[in-house]
């Protein structure tokens, strides 16, 4: 057991937690504003496209993360628009988008790079391995603050909860939705850029595997909270590193390792170890009167 | 407006708009998007290779389209057809494995007890689950999935690939199992092509929804549920007893594709096999309106873009078969938004109505 524990595994599931938790804490500021996230996979394939194809053409990968952000938050806005302005159903929107970006990196790939869907390869110093650790972290704390110190915190909390009220007490509950949405495409962005020009060193196909839906496990798992929530996704982390650790050394198929995460939140979700509750007016459409 | 020129009007709007958008992409790649629609709907009309895979293609999609109608119906959404159609297919195939020297007439019906039941017990669980625990049924199914192509593969790898294999896929099941391709009664219809006796049990299927759910009380039941839950127990329906029962039959329709699959295609459980036919099967029920002959006229759409997707791959430039893909999404996130075209129709016509 104490060959397994060393600062490698630990460095290992901190890589591997760090796209979940910046997905997780984008669906985090959506889902508390009301706005259900299941587009949180398609997010991380934006960014991670974008950012690998933009720091292949311009050769700087900051520039690569810039343009990840911007698409993330257009692609999150495609759900916002449909969701907030249209009153779509947003559990299909979401899908919808999941969807779309199952094919388009590989069309827009296959376009730019003559390839069935990858980025050529980055050079070692055009990658970002350490920034976006650093970042998704120190987002933690800053987002519990934001949430629990802040007006726009308090806003977001109670257009999530009550909207009727908040709109009452004269908040613009669009906007306020809008910007949660606007800030899960953001974070989630950064997420993808870094299982592109972090971890790896190009885009593949469908590189997100399933890690948006892993993200939104722990968002469910951490209730919704911060704090809980990076808890969350270092345990799934280290599932994984877990599992990439014994993979032919144990007795234990891979495939049962892989599954703690999904199984964990179903434990959760049937109420046998605590219980989460979502924001209140989570998944409701809001039209003002 | 006129009820059924409205249930028509959205979704071909949906469609047109999916394509408005789906060519400017093709634009941008640089390709013509007359010449590649041309293409993609062309290739899957021709007689008999483009109608035969087209109904092929279409055949899984039917299940999976009614699986998330029936579900819907009963106000859930169903994520997990895909997770339920792999259950099937592996148990499908487990028991044509096992009971391969029965004769046809047994072994085919237990074949097909085998997709139904393994399908409907894995949709069963999400339904207990938020019956029982208010666990909402998108994130279980979602979480189902995974656990259950993680578990298909495993009994695949561990018990039922043959040795030597260099492909993740169980050995085949008996000759007894299989079920006839349309070839052999078609005249004209060369038994290459792999469309087989599951697309006439998936229009069956399609018949049975449409009476259980408009002729029975228990489909009564799981649409009062799905209309207005707090109405339906009022009203004396047990509420939780119905989303149980919408999901196990929802599971069980999805379970069917290993019919088409297992038994009249590969002739084994072949992991991955699946091109995202639980996830079309959303599309395809939104589009066709949660109603069963909408679920048909949506997957044969469906199944057509997936053959000519194929030739869009080999004959344009820069396209490539992921177009579908993408259309796909796109006509799932305009039917969700329809309200823009609603709103388009009423800012033209303000007075009308």
């Amino acid at each position: 057991m104490s060959q397994i524990f060393t600062i490698a595994f630990v460095l290992s599931a901190l890589r591997l937690a760090t796209p979940l938790v910046l997905a997780a804490l984008g669906g985090l500021y959506s889902e508390r504003s009301g706005v259900i996230n299941i587009a949180l996979e398609a997010l991380l394939l934006a960014g991670a496209f974008t950012a690998a194809t933009v720091t292949h053409f311009s050769g700087n990968p900051w520039l690569g993360l810039a343009a990840a952000i911007v698409a993330g938050i257009g692609v999150a806005l495609v759900h916002g628009v449909a969701c907030i302005r249209f009153r779509a159903d947003q559990v299909v929107s979401g899908t919808a988008l999941n969807i779309v970006f199952l094919g388009l990196p590989q069309l827009l790939a296959g376009a730019l790079f003559a390839s069935t869907g990858a980025t050529p390869q980055l050079p070692k110093e055009q990658l970002l391995p350490w920034p976006p650790i650093v970042l998704a972290f120190a987002l933690v704390p800053i987002t519990w603050y934001v949430l629990d110190r802040t007006r726009f915190g308090l806003r977001l909390r109670a257009v999530g909860e009550n909207p009727e009220a908040a709109d009452t007490a004269g908040v613009d509950v669009a906007r306020v939705r809008y910007l949660g949405v606007i800030l899960s495409g953001a974070l989630a962005a950064i997420g993808g850029a870094y299982l592109s020009i972090g971890q790896a060193s190009l885009f593949t196909r469908n590189m997100s595997a399933g890690r948006g839906f892993i993200a939104l496990a722990a968002l469910i798992f951490g209730n919704w909270r911060p704090v809980p929530t990076m808890l969350a996704c270092l345990l799934f982390g280290a599932a994984d590193a877990l599992s990439i650790q014994m993979q032919g050394v144990s007795q234990v198929p891979v495939q049962f390792i892989q599954l703690i995460p999904y199984v964990l939140t179903l434990v959760v979700l049937a109420g046998f170890i605590g219980r989460s509750r979502p924001p209140r007016a989570l998944g409701v459409p809001y039209q003002k009167k | 407006m006129n009820k059924v020129l409205r249930e028509l009007l959205f979704p071909a709007a949906a469609v047109a708009a999916a394509f408005v958008v789906g060519g400017l992409l093709v634009l941008a790649v640089g390709d013509r998007p007359l010449l590649t629609y041309e293409l993609l709907i062309g290739s899957a009309l021709t007689w008999p290779d483009g109608i035969g895979y087209t109904l092929f293609y279409a055949t899984p999609l039917i299940f999976t389209g009614l699986a998330v109608a029936v579900a819907y119906r009963c106000g859930l959404l169903n994520i997990g057809a895909e997770g339920q159609l792999y259950v099937a297919a592996f148990a499908t195939a487990w028991a044509g494995i096992t009971f391969a020297n029965l004769p046809a007439l047994v072994l085919v019906p237990l074949c097909f007890l085998a997709a139904i039941v393994s399908g409907g017990a894995w949709g069963a669980i999400p339904g207990v689950l938020k019956a029982r625990f208010g666990a909402h049924e998108v994130i279980t199914t979602i979480m189902l999935n995974f656990v259950a192509v993680a578990l298909a593969s495993y009994f695949t790898q561990y018990h039922y690939k043959p040795p030597g294999d260099p492909i993740l896929e169980t050995v085949a099941i008996g000759d007894a199992a299989r079920i006839p391709r349309l070839g052999r009664f078609l005249p004209g219809f060369p038994e290459r092509i792999p469309a087989n006796v599951a697309f006439l049990v998936a229009l069956v299927a399609c018949l049975l929804v449409y009476l259980f759910l408009w002729r029975t009380r228990f489909g009564f039941e799981i649409r009062a549920t799905g209309a207005s839950p707090a109405a339906a127990q009022y009203g004396g329906i047990a509420t939780g007893r119905q989303v149980v029962l919408a999901m196990a039959i929802s599971g069980a329709l999805a379970g069917m594709v290993a019919i088409n699959e297992v038994l009249g295609y590969r002739y084994r459980y072949y992991d991955g096999f699946s091109a995202g036919y639980g996830f079309t099967g959303i599309a395809v029920a939104l589009l066709g309106r949660n109603h069963p002959l909408g679920v048909i006229v949506a997957a044969l759409l469906f199944g057509a873009l997936l053959r000519g997707g194929l030739f869009v791959d080999i004959f344009t430039e820069h396209v490539s078969k992921d177009l579908v893909m993408v259309l796909q999404g796109l006509i799932i996130l305009f039917v969700a938004a329809e309200a823009i075209f609603r709103e388009r129709l009423r800012a033209r016509a303000p007075k009308a109505t």
